[in-house]
C-alpha cells in the first residue's frame, strides 16, 4: 500500500514541473507585455520600457526569471501581482472561498438531481421518462455555459424578478468578511435578511456552473445501473420476494455507485474550469474572474500562481481519488 | 418535480429581498465595468480606477467643470500666472478637511504641506514615498511633468507655487488630472512612522465627496457621503459600485433594479434600452477621435493634392453606419465637438469620388497609385472595428484608382512601426487626458512628435507656430483663437482623414437625478440625487 501512494506521488512531480514551465511559457507567447497594455496607444517611451522592465525583472533572460520563479514558488512565494502589487497567494486567498462556495452549491445540484434522475432512468429504461432524461443531459453537456446563463438570467431575473441578476448579496447588506464564505458570514452578522439574500443570489449561478456535471452524473448513474440490474444477484433478490424499492437502493445502487463516485471527483477540474466562465458571467468575486482579468492585463504572477494552485488542487483531489479506490479495491493496487 | 418545488420557496425569497432593497432609497448603486487596480490614481491610466479612487474620493487643486472640459478652482481657490509664464502661483482654500480611516484621524485641515507631499513623492526620486509600492507614475511621467518643472516652493501655509523650466499652458489642466489627486502629508507621515507606508496607497484618506468603507475584492466596493464636504455632503447617503465585467449582465441589473447607472453598454442593446420607459439613456461625444494618417513623409503623400483627393474619396458616413452602427458621429476637426476651442466653421471634405479623381489628375496620379492602409488589431472606442473601416476605405480608394492592401501587426508592434513611420496610411485615435486642445493638436501633430505620436510623420511651420505660440499665453481667449486658426490649417493640409468621434452612451434609471456624463470619461456622483 505504501509502495502504491508513493509510486503515485513520484508521477506528481512531473507534472507539477510541466504545469509551471507550461503556464510560464504559455502567458509570456501571447502578444504585448504588462508594460504595453498598461501604457495603451499613448505609448510608453522606449527608456522608460527599459526601466520598468529592469524594476519588474523582465530585462533577465528567460531561463533566469523562470529559474527565479520556481525557486520562489518552492519557498512558498508565488511574487506579487505587477497591477494591484498584493501577493499572489493573499489575493488567491481572499478570493477563493466565492468559488469553494459556489462550486459547492453546484456540486450538490448537480449530485441531488442527477443521482435520482440517472437511477429512475435505468429502473425505467425505454420510457418517457428515460428518454427525457437522456436527451437533457445530453443538451445540458453540450450547452454553452455563457449562453446558459444568460438565459437563465433573462428568464428568471429580468422577467420573472424571481432571482437577483449577479453578486453575491443584495446591496442593502453591509456583511463584514469574517471567512469569506457569505453563507456563513451572513449568519454571523445577524443582519435579518441576509441569509436568504444570499442563498437567493447563489440559486442561478449554482445550476449553471452544475449542469454539465449533472448531465455527466445522470449518464453514468444509468448506464451503471443498468449493468447491476441485469446482474444475477439482482434477480435472485427480486426473486425472493425482496420490496422493488430495497432491490434497487441497497442492492443495486451500493454496486453501481463506485464508478459514479469515480467521476464525481473527476467534477471537481469541471467545477474549477467552469467557474471561470460562470463567474465572469454572474460576476462573481472568486478565482475564475480573477484569473480572466489578470490574463487581459499580462499579469503573468496572477496567471501563473493562480493557475499553479489551481492545478495543485485539482492534482491533490485525483490522487486522493486514486488512494481511496486503491484502499477500497486491491485489484488496482496490484495491477498497477 | 421535485426540483420545482424546492426552487419555489427559494425564489420566493428571492423576491422579498429585492423589494426591501428598493426601499432604501438614499444608496446609489453603480454597476462598474471592472475592479480598480488599487486607491491610488497617481500609480494608474485606466478610467474604472479613476471612478473608484479620485472622481469620487479626492480633489485636486483644480478640477474639471462637471460635464465640461474646462477647469475650474478646486482645492487652489484662484491661482496667478507670472509674466513670463514660468510661475504658477495657488492660493489653497482654508478648512477643507480629509476623510478618518479606521486607524487614524487627521487632527489639521488640509494646507500646503499635502500639496508638496503629492507632487514631491511623484516628482523626487529621493523622496522617502517615491518607490513605496514598486510606484511608477505612468501619467506624471507621460505628461512630460518630470521635464516641466523646475521646483514646488511652499510660500506659505496656504500658498504654494510651481516653478517650471519653460512655458507651458495646458499646465493647469494637467493639475486637475487624476495623478494631481491631493494626498494628505500627515496620514503618509503616520504610516510612515508605524512602518506601513504602503498602506497608503490601500487605504488612503481624501477631501472628496465620499469616503471608502469597504472594498470586496473583485465584488464591491462600498463608500459613504462625507458630512465634512467642503462644497456640502453629498444627497445621496451611500454609493456601492458592484463590479459587473458583461455588458448584458449589466444591463440585466440595470432593468432589474438592481443598479442605477451604468457604463459602456453593448452597441446592439441601445435600441432596445432607448424604447424602455424605465431607463434615461443618456448620449454624448466622447473626447477622442479616430483617423487615418497620411504619412507626409512618403510620396505620393508628400503632396498635399493627393491627401486632399484621398480625403474627398473616402465615404465616411459609410462608415458610421457600418463600423459605429450609429455610436459614432462624422469627425471634421482633429478634436472633438465637446472640446474648447472647436471650430465649427471648418469645412470638411465631403464625399465626392469625381472631384477627388480630378483632384489626382493634377497632381500627376491619373492612373492612379499602390499603397497600403495599417488596420490596427485592436477594438478602441473610436475605432471599434479597424478591419471592417480599412475594408470600407479600400472599396473606396479604389474607384479613385488608388489600389490599397490592407496591412496588421501585433498591438505593440503595430505602435512601434508606425511610430517610426513604415506605413503608407495607419488607423489610429486618440483618447483625450486633460480637456485641453494642446493635448489632441500637440501630441499628434505638432513638430516634436514626428517619430512618436505624430503619425503623420507632418512638420507644418504655419501649424506649429500657431500650438507654440497658444503653449506660452495663459490668456484662454487667446488661446482659443489661436486653435481654431490651427484647425483651419489642418484641414487646408489634410495630414489625416479625420474619421469619427464614438458617442458615448450611459443609460442611468428615471429616478437618478442630476447626473451628468463627464466629456473626460469619469463617472462622479456627487451632484446625483436619488427620487423615490
Amino acid at each position: 500500500m505504501f509502495q502504491f501512494i508513493f509510486r503515485r506521488l513520484s508521477l506528481v512531480i512531473p507534472t507539477f514541473i510541466g504545469i509551471t514551465l507550461l503556464t510560464f511559457t504559455l502567458i509570456r507567447l501571447i502578444p504585448g507585455d504588462p508594460i504595453e497594455v498598461m501604457a495603451g496607444e499613448r505609448g510608453v517611451s522606449a527608456e522608460r520600457h527599459a526601466e520598468l522592465s529592469a524594476q519588474l525583472g523582465f530585462d533577465q533572460p528567460l531561463y533566469v526569471q523562470y529559474f527565479n520563479y520556481v525557486s520562489g514558488v518552492l519557498q512558498g512565494d508565488l511574487g506579487n501581482s505587477l497591477v494591484t502589487k498584493e501577493p499572489v497567494l493573499s489575493e488567491f486567498l481572499t478570493l477563493f472561498p466565492a468559488t469553494i462556495e459556489l462550486a459547492f452549491c453546484a456540486a450538490m445540484f448537480a449530485i441531488f438531481i442527477g443521482l435520482p434522475a440517472g437511477i429512475i432512468a435505468a429502473v425505467k429504461r425505454g420510457t418517457l421518462f428515460d428518454h427525457s432524461v437522456m436527451t437533457f443531459s445530453l443538451t445540458g453537456y453540450s450547452m454553452p455555459i455563457f449562453w446558459w446563463a444568460l438565459l437563465l438570467m433573462l428568464i428568471f431575473s429580468v422577467n420573472l424578478g424571481w432571482t437577483p441578476v449577479s453578486g453575491r448579496i443584495d446591496v442593502v447588506y453591509w456583511i463584514d468578511d469574517v471567512t469569506g464564505f457569505m453563507l456563513i458570514d451572513s449568519i454571523l452578522s445577524g443582519e435579518e435578511g441576509a441569509l436568504s439574500s444570499a442563498i437567493s443570489h447563489l440559486i442561478l449561478p449554482s445550476i449553471v456552473l452544475g449542469t454539465i456535471p449533472m448531465a455527466v452524473i445522470a449518464r453514468m448513474t444509468r448506464s451503471s445501473m443498468l449493468e447491476v440490474l441485469s446482474e444475477d444477484y439482482i434477480r435472485t433478490a427480486r426473486a425472493k420476494g425482496i420490496a422493488p424499492w430495497r432491490v434497487i437502493i441497497i442492492h443495486a445502487l451500493r454496486n453501481a455507485l463506485i464508478p459514479v463516485i469515480t467521476v464525481i471527483g473527476l467534477q471537481v477540474g469541471i467545477l474549477l474550469s467552469g467557474a471561470i466562465l460562470t463567474e465572469t458571467v454572474f460576476a462573481w468575486p472568486g478565482i475564475g474572474k480573477w484569473l480572466i482579468e489578470s490574463i487581459g492585463r499580462r499579469d503573468y504572477p496572477v496567471v501563473q500562481g493562480g493557475i499553479l494552485i489551481v492545478a495543485s488542487i485539482i492534482i491533490v483531489v485525483n490522487l486522493l481519488v486514486d488512494v481511496a479506490y486503491g484502499i477500497v479495491n486491491p485489484r488496482i493496487r496490484h495491477s498497477r | 418535480m421535485k426540483k420545482r418545488l424546492a426552487a419555489l420557496p427559494l425564489a420566493l425569497m428571492a423576491a422579498g429581498a429585492i423589494s426591501t432593497s428598493a426601499q432604501a432609497a438614499s444608496t446609489l448603486v453603480y454597476c462598474s465595468e471592472g475592479s480598480p487596480e488599487g486607491f491610488n490614481p497617481s500609480f494608474y491610466t485606466a478610467g474604472t480606477t479613476f471612478d473608484a479612487s479620485s472622481k469620487n474620493m479626492f480633489n485636486r487643486l483644480v478640477e474639471f467643470k462637471l460635464g465640461t472640459t474646462e477647469t475650474e478652482p478646486g482645492l487652489a481657490e484662484s491661482y496667478d500666472v507670472s509674466e513670463d509664464g514660468l510661475e504658477y502661483t495657488f492660493h489653497l482654500r482654508k478648512g477643507v478637511k480629509f476623510h478618518s480611516a479606521k486607524d487614524f484621524k487627521p487632527s489639521r485641515d488640509f494646507n500646503a504641506d499635502d500639496v508638496i507631499f503629492t507632487f514631491a513623492r511623484q516628482w523626487d526620486k529621493n523622496h522617502p514615498y517615491h518607490s513605496v509600492s514598486g510606484g511608477s507614475y505612468e501619467y506624471f511621467n507621460g505628461m512630460g511633468m518630470p521635464d516641466l518643472i523646475k521646483d514646488i516652493v511652499k510660500v506659505d501655509d496656504y500658498t504654494v507655487k510651481f516653478v517650471l523650466n519653460k512655458p507651458e499652458a495646458p499646465f493647469v489642466a494637467n493639475l486637475a488630472m487624476d495623478f494631481a489627486s491631493i494626498f494628505s502629508a500627515e496620514q503618509a507621515d503616520y504610516l510612515m512612522d508605524k512602518g506601513t507606508p504602503e498602506q497608503l496607497d490601500i487605504n488612503p484618506v481624501g477631501t472628496g465627496p465620499f469616503q471608502k468603507v469597504q472594498y470586496q475584492k473583485d465584488s464591491l466596493i462600498r463608500y459613504t457621503a462625507f458630512d465634512d464636504y467642503w462644497k456640502g455632503r453629498a444627497e445621496i447617503d451611500r454609493l456601492v459600485f458592484s463590479i459587473t465585467p458583461d455588458a448584458s449582465v449589466r444591463y440585466a441589473k440595470l432593468k432589474a433594479g438592481e443598479c442605477h447607472v451604468m457604463p459602456y453598454p453593448n452597441p446592439a442593446d441601445l435600441e432596445q434600452m432607448e424604447a424602455d420607459s424605465d431607463i434615461n439613456l443618456m448620449h454624448q461625444e466622447g473626447l477622442n477621435v479616430g483617423y487615418l494618417a497620411f504619412n507626409t513623409q512618403k510620396a505620393p503623400f508628400t503632396d498635399t493634392k493627393v491627401r486632399q483627393a484621398l480625403s474627398l474619396a473616402t465615404n465616411k458616413n459609410a462608415i458610421i453606419d457600418a463600423v459605429f452602427q450609429g455610436a459614432g458621429k462624422v469627425a471634421k476637426n482633429p478634436i472633438p465637438p465637446t472640446m474648447w476651442s472647436y471650430n465649427d466653421n471648418v469645412k470638411d471634405y465631403s464625399y465626392d469620388p469625381v472631384k477627388a479623381k480630378a483632384l489626382l489628375k493634377e497632381a500627376g496620379y491619373e492612373d492612379g497609385f499602390k499603397t497600403n492602409i495599417w488596420a490596427m488589431p485592436v477594438q478602441r472606442p473610436y475605432n471599434p472595428n479597424a478591419r471592417r473601416m480599412a475594408e470600407i476605405i479600400q472599396e473606396d480608394w479604389k474607384k479613385v484608382g488608388v489600389d490599397a492592401e490592407i496591412v496588421s501587426y501585433e498591438w505593440g508592434e503595430y505602435l512601434n512601426r508606425s511610430k517610426k513611420g513604415e506605413h503608407d496610411t495607419v488607423l489610429l485615435g486618440w483618447t483625450g487626458d486633460n480637456g485641453d486642445p494642446d493635448n489632441f493638436l500637440y501630441v499628434l501633430l505638432g513638430c516634436d512628435a514626428v517619430g512618436g505620436s505624430n503619425r503623420a510623420q507632418w512638420c507644418d511651420e504655419e501649424f506649429n507656430n500657431l500650438l507654440l505660440a497658444a503653449k506660452k499665453t495663459a490668456d484662454k481667449a487667446e488661446r482659443t483663437k489661436l486653435y481654431e486658426d490651427a484647425q483651419q490649417v489642418f484641414k487646408r493640409e489634410a495630414p489625416w482623414v479625420t474619421v469619427a468621434h464614438s458617442v458615448v452612451y450611459e443609460p442611468i434609471r428615471n429616478e437618478v437625478k442630476g447626473y451628468k456624463i463627464d466629456p473626460l470619461g469619469g463617472h462622479y456622483f456627487y451632484n446625483v440625487s436619488l427620487e423615490k
